[in-house]
């Protein structure tokens, strides 16, 4: 497929990178890309991969926009307020890049149907906000091969991963459980920074973009660090822990399961 | 001199809003003692009620995670720099609840 006048327009500012160029832009066209969640860090990495004409994206996420989301949930305007994130998300990305299909699921990622949903997509990108849903992203994403990025973000900071299942380090080599319920303060009380969410969820668009490309060294095997209140970045090695329950030696999880919610009722 | 160590966003309330702090001791589990003295409350939130490193928290020496080491056992000393990683959950996807 070659590109058309408008798109060599569009993309004209990654188009003159030698590391990009037009084999780069097509290759994007093709991929597919899932993000979880169309929340604080979804909403910065789905606005730059529909920016830089990643062909297919999907969009998941049950809940509807919430007033409270807007401060740091920027695929959703004041408009919105009451109608699905998936679909506003939709809304936003295509009005942004026509170019771009985007497929919204208004649906709860769950041990059911996280697989069948996963397995269309080239790269998973995973900005949920429970322990439940990032275990059972990891685990899918692993048992099916999938590139995963990871990020979080609570107060002033925030974390970003990316896992190349078997050849990297997972979420689970590095955190082997979650916390028990009750032991972490309840999301409501978390609060965070609007700002630092992007400053994050860029990054986990960009990482998105580099495995995509095979460009330069994603952040595999590191886990990349940022604290908004002094600004600085770092990261510490992390390595595949060969006693890893789903990609280790000898693996205990095989097929999908999921954690109770740590937050519900909480509501 | 003393041990720097580094505490996580979400526990820096427990530190007066401080993201290092110094403490002493010889092994990861003494330092820890020590970081609970300093700071009343913070000891719960990285290790469980057995003292045990909680399994969603990791804790690094000078950029190496302990569990590669000698666990809570790993020796440290002066100068050392030492961080206290949780995994984070947050990203505002409400799988459950609306946040």
């Amino acid at each position: 497929m070659t590109l058309s006048k408008e798109q060599i327009l569009r993309y004209g500012r990654q188009l003159i990178l030698p590391e990009i160029g037009v084999a780069g832009q097509q290759q994007l066209t093709h991929a597919a890309v899932l993000i979880i969640g169309a929340g604080g860090l979804g909403s910065p990495a789905a606005f730059y991969l529909a920016a830089a004409g990643v062909g297919t994206i999907g969009i998941i996420d049950p809940e509807s926009v919430a007033l409270s989301n807007l401060h740091r949930q920027i695929l959703h305007t004041t408009e919105a307020v009451g109608s699905p994130k998936a679909r506003s998300a939709q809304a936003r990305l295509e009005a942004l890049n026509p170019h771009v299909t985007v497929i919204p699921i208004q649906e709860r990622l769950s041990a059911a149907n996280a697989a069948d949903i996963l397995d269309a997509y080239d790269v998973v990108v995973d900005g949920s906000d429970n322990f439940s849903t990032r275990y059972l992203v990891n685990d899918a994403a692993v048992l099916l091969g999938k590139p995963l990025i990871h990020g979080g973000v609570v107060h002033f900071g925030g974390q970003v991963m990316t896992i190349l299942p078997r050849q990297g380090a997972c979420f689970r080599c590095v955190f082997p459980e979650p916390p028990p319920a009750g032991s972490i303060p309840s999301c409501q009380e978390a609060g965070v920074v609007g700002a630092v969410a992007g400053i994050l969820g860029s990054l986990m668009a960009h990482e998105t973009l580099k495995v995509l490309l095979g460009l330069g060294e994603p952040v595999v095997d590191r886990l990349f660090m940022f604290d908004g209140m002094t600004s600085r970045v770092r990261d510490v090695p992390v390595r595949r822990n060969t006693q890893c329950a789903v990609c280790g030696e000898q693996p205990t999880i095989r097929t999908l399961m999921e954690l109770e919610p740590l937050c519900a009722g909480t509501a | 001199m003393a041990i720097t160590v580094r505490i996580p966003t979400p526990l820096q309330r427990l530190t007066n809003g401080q993201g290092e702090v110094s403490c002493d001791g010889k092994t990861v589990t003494e330092l820890l003692g020590d970081l609970e003295r300093r700071y009343p409350g913070i000891k719960e939130r990285i290790c469980d009620p057995q003292g045990k490193l909680r399994r969603f928290v990791n804790v690094f020496v000078n950029e190496e995670d302990i569990r590669f080491l000698q666990g809570d056992q790993t020796a440290v000393k002066d100068g050392d720099e030492v961080s206290i990683i949780p995994a984070i959950a947050g990203g505002s996807y409400s799988g459950h609840v609306t946040v």
